[in-house]
């Protein structure tokens, strides 16, 4: 099923904290739907589908229908980490073009900063997952999962440590535009180079931050959209894959970004070179370069040549990319950053990014999310985005 | 390279229909399954064979020779340790961590060679060292 031009997102809202000691993670959650919703012009009462993942607490949408007091007709849990808000923008089009629901709602939260047992992924614990025992013992982490990512691209490719570097720079750039951004200073290649190797090749600030915080987003029916006065943003296309280890062949140089971009351009019928912005998941920079290549903005392999010298760069480079300031520099609300990916995409479509960012006339919007890890397991997923 | 202190430790869940994988592991044996039906060998081992579903499989044990594909050095870690994708002269690749040599002597392409280092609490896991 087509999902071009099956829905559309009319409310979008980024939580402006960072840290959060004195809120509550439904209650997060709370806030964000309630500001969503203002924003689209409807309230809770309008809701008849809702989305959520891991973050949501108890047993996700019966809790959280409960607490929201909302009516729904049909809910959805897909987990795919971090990029599941994005796969929820899409089913939630399969949804209305179903006909299972007219107004849906995406909920995303945590507080990984104020209280990290609380915010920890609720069901990780409850089942041995069958690749643990092979792979915990050797002390796997996000950073060097990712790194050997990296270490294979800069072997295969010469990519170099001072090209990944320029997508933190890009970062800095956009974030000291952001008042709600937790690194807001600008930072040079030489700046990243001189922080301290975390994992080889990835240095401290060639990492994502995690942050408390959260998002939300309302999704309908075009009939609706058109009814609300807010800009409207359309579904032109998407796409979704998992990538893992297929069995024991291990290739670290592509993400599951080029099967499910592939079916996102093919759903819109538009090529990279369309592409006005682009939310990149930008866990490590890393991400961000093979992601890019994957998408097809550039050759497998070129990716180093096309993330400097200031490409992704608003106003700058041919590419502007997270201008946000991403998760390397504005948030990463319970290490789970496809949310905010999403509503700066929704920004720069209705021209409300911050003016010294803002893409002029910004009518096509890619976002793109991981979730996982690079370097093992990811849910990888596309949306193409359109002013209507 | 000191290894880094293995705190892992296996629920019975882990075990259910590798159990012949475990016990030679606890032998200090890399068993390496391989499907009777289609001859494919995967990796991390199954019951099942992932590549046809066939449920008949060897577990031929491995040479212990392997190449780094991957790696990375945790330098934030209290003893800073060697993660890698190592292939094995079988064919698939594996998650380990690379052990007996300073941090700067590892390279992508250096051949390996299969170890096991106790856990803390005395199970041994496939590592490796340099040829």
């Amino acid at each position: 099923m087509s999902l071009r031009g099956a829905a559309c997102i009319v409310g979008a809202f980024e939580h402006p904290a960072r840290k959060a000691p004195h809120v509550s993670t439904p209650q997060l959650h709370a806030e964000c739907a309630r500001a969503a919703l203002a924003d689209a012009g409807l309230t809770a009462a309008d809701v008849d589908g809702y989305f959520c993942a891991g973050d949501a607490p108890g047993f996700g949408p019966m809790t959280m229908a409960e607490y929201l007091n909302l009516d729904c007709r049909h809910v959805d849990t897909t987990e795919t980490g971090g990029s599941a808000y994005l796969v929820h923008v899409a089913h939630a089009a399969e949804a209305i073009a179903a006909g299972r629901c007219d107004v849906a709602l995406v909920t995303m939260a945590g507080r990984p900063r104020s209280e990290p047992a609380v915010s920890a992924f609720s069901s990780a614990g409850a089942f041995t997952p069958p690749d643990q025992p092979f792979e915990l013992p050797y002390g796997p982490a996000a950073i060097n999962t990712y790194a050997m990512c990296a270490m294979r691209h800069m072997h295969e490719f010469g990519t170099t440590p001072e090209q990944l570097a320029w997508i933190r720079v890009a970062a800095s750039h956009h974030a000291q535009h952001n008042p709600h951004a937790v690194f807001r200073d600008l930072v040079t290649v030489e700046d990243v180079l001189a922080s301290p190797v975390v994992a080889d090749p990835l240095h401290r600030l060639d990492c994502c931050m995690n942050t408390d915080g959260g998002g939300a987003l309302v999704i309908v029916k075009p009939e609706i959209a058109r009814s609300l006065a807010r800009p409207t943003v359309t579904l032109r296309g998407a796409g979704e894959f998992v990538k893992h280890q297929s069995g024991g062949r291990v290739d670290l140089t592509w993400s599951g970004a080029r099967e499910s971009g592939r079916a996102a351009f093919a759903m819109a019928g538009v090529t990279p070179v369309d592409i006005a912005y682009a939310s990149v998941y930008d866990s490590f920079t890393i991400t961000v370069l093979i992601q890019l290549e994957d998408l097809g903005f550039c050759e497998k392999g070129r990716g180093g040549a096309f993330v400097a010298d200031g490409n992704l760069i608003a106003g700058v480079g041919r590419m502007p990319v997270n201008t946000d300031g991403g998760g390397l520099c504005n948030s990463h609300p319970a290490g789970r950053g496809g949310m905010p990916k999403i509503v700066e995409a929704v920004r720069q479509l209705r021209g409300e990014a911050h003016p010294a960012v803002q893409v002029p006339g910004c009518a096509l919007a890619l976002v793109h999310g991981t979730g996982g890890s690079l370097g093992s397991r990811h849910g990888s997923a596309t949306l193409i985005l359109e002013r209507s | 390279m000191a290894g880094r202190a293995i705190t892992y430790e296996l629920s019975a869940d882990a075990v259910l229909g590798l159990e012949t994988y475990h016990a030679a592991r606890r032998e200090r044996r890399l068993l390496v399954p391989r499907c009777r039906a289609c001859g494919e060998t995967h990796w991390y081992p199954r019951p099942f064979c992932p590549f046809c579903g066939s449920g008949e499989l060897d577990w031929p044990e491995a040479a212990g020779e392997g190449t780094v594909y991957s790696f990375s050095i945790m330098r934030r870690a209290e003893t800073p340790y060697a993660i890698a994708f190592v292939t094995l002269a079988e064919g698939p690749t594996m998650m380990a961590n690379v052990v007996g040599c300073a941090p700067d002597d590892i390279a992508i392409g250096m051949k390996v060679r299969l170890d096991f280092q106790d856990s803390v609490a005395g199970e041994p896991f496939p590592v490796f060292t340099p040829a």
